[in-house]
């Protein structure tokens, strides 16, 4: 099944994006071997250049490096990864806080809304 | 070092009696691409192709491959999907496989029984008594068994449902070798977009862009799709 990708930016940010994510959520663990280019392409259902351009993008990073002869694996150092976390739940924070305000509510707003929401819950 | 460039226009045009199709076309093309020839009815896209395989000849202007003019040299790497069926209706899937091999040294066997048990389809089949969408799907599964350098696809998913669609684009995908190229023709932009690395926009005969996909999405913010409705628009 390919993955979905939007429209309005590049695929090979999408597919880091993608990767980035699988990292942190843990369905790549630290130091696991990732599969060959071809494969990741064929799972992705992109061009095999395009994902090469996003896990040498990964690799710049230092998310991701490469073996010389025995392929590409997750990083093993957890800092990176835990700063990648806090990156990425940055992100998702400010595109919740901008949807909130174009609800009309302020941050305080959002903060007080969500306490009661959670309080609500239990 | 191999020289990457594998396919070379320069010049060329193409007249019929009542129009020009193709009004000097200069053109570079690089070893293990996917590209994607996009156009409006009527832009040159079909000539262009039929020029490469040698089914026609320029008015003007020189093809190469591999920097051979097109003839029999390049016509043994140059694997060519027609918009139409050519094949014999009544013939069996494994009689045009038998063909085939017969007629091209490069025409691997096994990748063909291979991709046609993958789709569930019985060599002992007569052409005749498929569906159009499983006729397409042989004859792609037949250019794609080739060992060539340069794949030309003439609207290969135009009659396919979407299933069938993601099922050809994979079978490009995994056949994908950095010393050959694929140049597919297609409106079903949409639709192959994610597997192109490169996009040629035709139009009345001449070459309006050549980019990559996701320079595009860098620089204009939007898909190819997107894009070429707003250029082509009618």
């Amino acid at each position: 099944m390919p993955w979905d990708f939007q429209n309005d930016r590049p695929i090979y940010l999408q597919l880091m994006e993608k990767i980035m994510l699988q990292i942190v959520s843990g369905r790549y663990s630290a130091g696991d071997k990732l599969a060959s280019v071809r494969d990741m392409a064929a799972e992705a259902g992109v061009n095999p250049n395009t994902m090469q351009k996003a896990l040498a993008e990964l690799e710049r990073n230092g998310l991701v490096f490469a073996q010389r002869t025995s392929g590409r694996y997750i990083t093993d150092n957890m800092e990176k990864i835990n700063s990648l976390r806090v990156q990425l739940a940055k992100e998702q924070v400010s595109k919740f806080l901008k949807q909130m305000e174009s609800l009309g509510y302020t941050p305080k707003d959002t903060v007080a809304f969500l306490e009661n929401n959670l309080e609500e819950e239990r | 070092m191999e020289n990457r460039v594998l396919l070379e226009c320069k010049g060329v045009t193409k007249n019929y009696p009542s129009k020009m199709a193709l009004n000097f076309l200069n053109l570079t093309i690089e070893r293990g691409r996917i590209i994607g020839l996009l156009g409006p009815n009527g832009s040159g896209k079909t000539t262009l192709i039929k020029l490469i395989s040698g089914i026609l000849t320029p008015s003007s202007g020189v093809i190469t491959v591999n920097g051979n003019p097109i003839g029999i040299e390049t016509k043994k790497v140059v694997s060519y999907l027609p918009e139409r069926t050519y094949l014999n209706s009544w013939m069996k899937v494994r009689d045009i496989i038998a063909f085939f091999k017969d007629f091209y040294q490069n025409f691997n066997e096994h990748k063909a029984y291979d991709m046609l048990k993958r789709l569930n389809i019985n060599p002992n089949d007569r052409l005749k008594t498929m569906s159009k969408g499983t006729k397409e799907k042989v004859q792609l599964i037949l250019v794609m068994s080739r060992d060539a350098d340069l794949y030309l696809l003439d609207e290969p998913i135009g009659g396919v449902d979407p299933a069938a669609r993601d099922y050809i684009l994979d079978t490009i995908l995994s056949n994908y070798n950095e010393n050959a190229t694929v140049i597919i023709s297609t409106h079903l932009i949409y639709d192959i977009e994610r597997v192109l690395d490169d996009v040629l926009f035709l139009q009345n005969g001449s070459l309006v862009m050549a980019s990559s996909v996701d320079e595009i999405r860098e620089q204009q913010g939007k898909s190819v799709d997107e894009l070429f409705r707003e250029v082509f628009r009618c």
